[in-house]
């Protein structure tokens, strides 16, 4: 398996020319770069489940608690430190998704995507409720700090820019190797025959919550990125519009590649952008023409083009 | 479809020909170029269901003001010269749909990428609560020209950030305040207030005026439907059951006008004085449907309670609107005119002090706090929140349908003058209320 052998350089590679793109961007583009790659992580999350033949339409909550773990741990403890609170943002996504994982793992389908959509709709209500936590308004969330480190203006920016380049290849590369390793095909095969698997010897069951936890702290980290970037938590990150988009961009990108899932988040935010500065009135519509295009074009995703490529060149 | 507000190229040699002139009558300002221009960044809701009702209406109003500006000399005096300070001005409209996270992102698209030299906007509390943090990293002048929520200047304080418009607390004083005056029977009193932070704030603040104003009122029933329901039949059954003197509503929007075309047939309107906090900007949609006799603010002296103590720039800015829109303005517009004439006030007073070039965010910053100016809905005052909070006089009146003319009327208006309902600096609005309101300087 020379691909996973060489895994670390590519990552390493990936890594180097993230940071010297980075360099060269303006600050805008770099901000949002940044948000990009915060909620591609997110999206990986699903494209984890996707493998497996499940969509998760609830990933927004652990989008949230996330940047709630990150707002109230700024507000109440005053730990500002990034690290601390992605450690801890994984710690309780993680924790999460080991409670809901397993009462999930029996979904299939339909009933999967719309227990995990009511689950973060819960998390939705409950903040809304919750005045103390600044209700539907949500709360404000300190500038964070690197070891020690409190940058300001551009190298702050530049700052979360390296930090989340940082996580997404980490990140990346895990999930690669997730991917080929046994229980990773496995999750494949379940897509394929849920029943000969278990004949087989595997436990379904156990795969799937394994890949709903890797998700959900795919999610969290996600959340807790987005939401020091941004500055503002509020309940709105568990809203299910904002876990559709999620589902959007897994579907724009595919499960064939991992890269692809970044670049597709970064797609969604650029057309985004400029469309809603180009036309105000009807930026929803140029938006959703964007998506339609993608979908009709590339049924199996952005991914489906580099591994069209890859086929290509290993027939040749 | 809505386009920027651009010069088009065919004009452009008018309006240097206008320009030069408007710089020669500018003496002792001379090095603001002809051809400087200032461009802002407009953002509010132009999708979604804030848009009709306060969005759209702002903007509209904000263009016309714009194009009026940039043409010079069509507002009264002190705003009869071009743009601000001469410079032409330049407004990219960006809707506010899509949540807190979005709009940061587009914030900082406007300032760093577009290279705006102010920002106006935000509707919504919680966008209102999320940019000035980023406003002041990136410092970016901004003015916050609608959202309603005490909590920016209360909870935090920032160097580049300014509301232009007075916070909710006056909307519901002023209700209870009503109340008393005219004489309405209040034994006990209901409310109705959509599912989150401004329904939720409106009810606490009406329910803790009326505790001061009225403390003999009693209240059992608050019910909070979900923002956009637009369906109230379970909690019209429940008003009419409950039978109270009043029935307090902050709804606004669709919702205002569902609750109001659902609740009318079935005699809500006859059985309760329904009062509604900001239900003025429903009255051009639902003309005639909106029943005789209930009372209505409109956060702030605006749309029908601006016309009887209209000034020269009021009708000016009324007519004009009216003969573009076919409809007259209802707040919306106001809050967007005044927040626009404070703008332009304040960097032509930063002009006259930096020896007439165009001001940095720090000049604005400076002239801006504390400003006072005059705009359609009355003279407002940066008078809160160390300068960067707006307070601004407020009406409440009662609508009559005025069958001859076939239009809606306010009749039974009172003003409140802007000390008079709003705190005074440095005390939060919630205990200002429930101190009883020390310190008011009423009339």
């Amino acid at each position: 398996m020379s691909a996973t052998r060489s895994l670390p350089v590519i990552c390493a590679i990936g890594f180097v020319a993230l940071i010297v793109v980075g360099l060269l961007l303006p600050e805008w583009a770099m901000f949002l770069t940044t948000m990009a790659f915060a909620k591609g992580l997110v999206a990986l999350g699903i494209v984890c489940l996707m493998r497996a033949g499940l969509v998760s339409f609830g990933q927004g909550l652990y989008f949230c608690i996330g940047a709630y773990v990150a707002g109230l741990m700024a507000n109440w403890t005053g730990i500002t430190d990034i690290f601390l609170l992605t450690a801890l943002g994984i710690i309780a996504s993680g924790i999460t998704g080991m409670i809901f994982g397993p009462l999930l793992a029996t979904y299939r389908g339909i009933f999967f995507a719309m227990l995990t959509l009511s689950l973060s709709m819960i998390l939705y209500g409950f903040l809304s409720k919750m005045t103390a936590l600044g209700g539907t308004d949500g709360l404000n969330v300190a500038a964070p700090t690197f070891l020690g480190y409190a940058p300001e203006g551009r190298a702050l920016g530049l700052s979360l820019y390296v930090y989340t380049c940082a996580i997404v290849v980490i990140a990346g590369g895990l999930v690669r190797t997730f991917f080929d390793s046994e229980r990773g095909l496995i999750a494949l095969a379940i897509r394929d025959n849920e029943l000969r698997v278990e004949y087989l010897g595997a436990s379904v069951r156990k795969e799937i919550v394994f890949s709903y936890v890797a998700a959900g702290i795919l999610g969290g980290i996600g959340g807790v990125i987005s939401g020091l970037a941004i500055g503002h938590v509020d309940p709105e990150t568990a809203y299910w519009t904002t876990s559709g988009e999620f589902v959007f961009v897994a579907i724009l990108s595919g499960y064939l590649s991992i890269p692809a899932v970044f670049v597709g988040s970064l797609l969604l935010e650029v057309v985004r952008s400029f469309s809603n500065l180009y036309f105000p009135n009807t930026w929803q519509l140029s938006l959703g023409i964007f998506l339609l295009a993608v979908i009709l074009l590339l049924p199996n995703g952005l991914g489906s083009l580099l591994a069209w490529r890859k086929r290509r060149r290993e027939t040749s | 479809m809505i386009d920027r507000v651009r010069k088009s190229s065919a004009g452009r040699l008018t309006s240097r020909l206008l320009a030069a002139v408007a710089a020669v009558g500018m003496l002792g300002m001379g090095t603001a170029k002809a051809e400087d221009t200032f461009k802002i960044g407009v953002v509010t809701f132009l999708s979604g269901g804030a848009a009709e009702s306060f969005g759209v209406p702002a903007w509209h109003g904000g263009k016309l003001m714009i194009e009026m500006l940039n043409e010079g000399g069509i507002l009264p005096p002190p705003y009869d010269k071009k743009g601000f300070g001469g410079m032409t001005i330049e407004a990219i409209p960006v809707d506010e749909a899509g949540g807190a996270t979005k709009q940061v992102q587009e914030f900082r698209n406007l300032v760093q990428r577009e290279k705006v030299d102010a920002v106006v906007g935000y509707v919504s509390s919680g966008d209102c609560l999320a940019i000035p943090p980023v406003a002041d990293e990136l410092k970016a002048f901004t003015i916050l020209y609608d959202c309603g929520t005490p909590r920016v200047f209360e909870e935090g304080e920032y160097a580049y950030v300014f509301r232009t418009a007075a916070h909710a607390a006056m909307d519901n004083i002023s209700l209870a305040k009503y109340m008393k005056s005219r004489g309405v029977e209040v034994g006990t009193f209901a409310g109705i207030n959509q599912d989150y932070a401004w329904g939720q704030d409106s009810w606490a603040d009406f329910v803790a005026s009326m505790s001061v104003i009225m403390p003999d009122a009693t209240t059992d029933t608050a019910l909070f439907p979900k923002i956009f329901a637009g369906q109230y039949g379970t909690e019209i059954s429940a008003l009419i059951r409950d039978n109270a003197d009043v029935v307090h509503s902050s709804l606004w929007g669709g919702d205002l006008q569902a609750f109001v075309l659902q609740a009318g047939p079935r005699g809500l309107f006859e059985r309760s004085q329904v009062a509604l906090a900001a239900g003025d900007h429903v009255i051009p949609q639902l003309g005639n449907k909106m029943p005789d006799g209930v009372i209505i603010g409109a956060r702030g002296m605006n749309g029908l309670s601006a016309k009887p103590k209209a000034t020269e720039l009021t009708d000016v800015l009324w007519e004009a609107y009216e003969k573009e829109h076919d409809t007259f303005p209802v707040q919306a517009p106001f809050r967007m005119w005044q927040a626009l004439l404070g703008l332009k006030t304040a960097v032509e007073k930063a002009m006259a002090e930096n020896g007439g070039t165009k001001p940095t965010a720090e000049q604005l910053a400076a002239a801006m706090k504390g400003l006072e100016w005059e705009a359609p809905s009355g003279t407002i005052k940066m008078a809160l929140g160390n300068g960067h909070q707006a307070i601004q006089p407020n009406a409440i009146g009662t609508t009559k349908w005025d069958a001859e003319t076939g239009k809606m009327t306010l009749v039974d208006i009172e003003y409140y003058a802007a000390e008079c309902v709003n705190p005074p600096d440095g005390v939060k609005a919630v205990e200002w209320i429930k101190e009883g309101f020390p310190g008011a300087k009423c009339d």
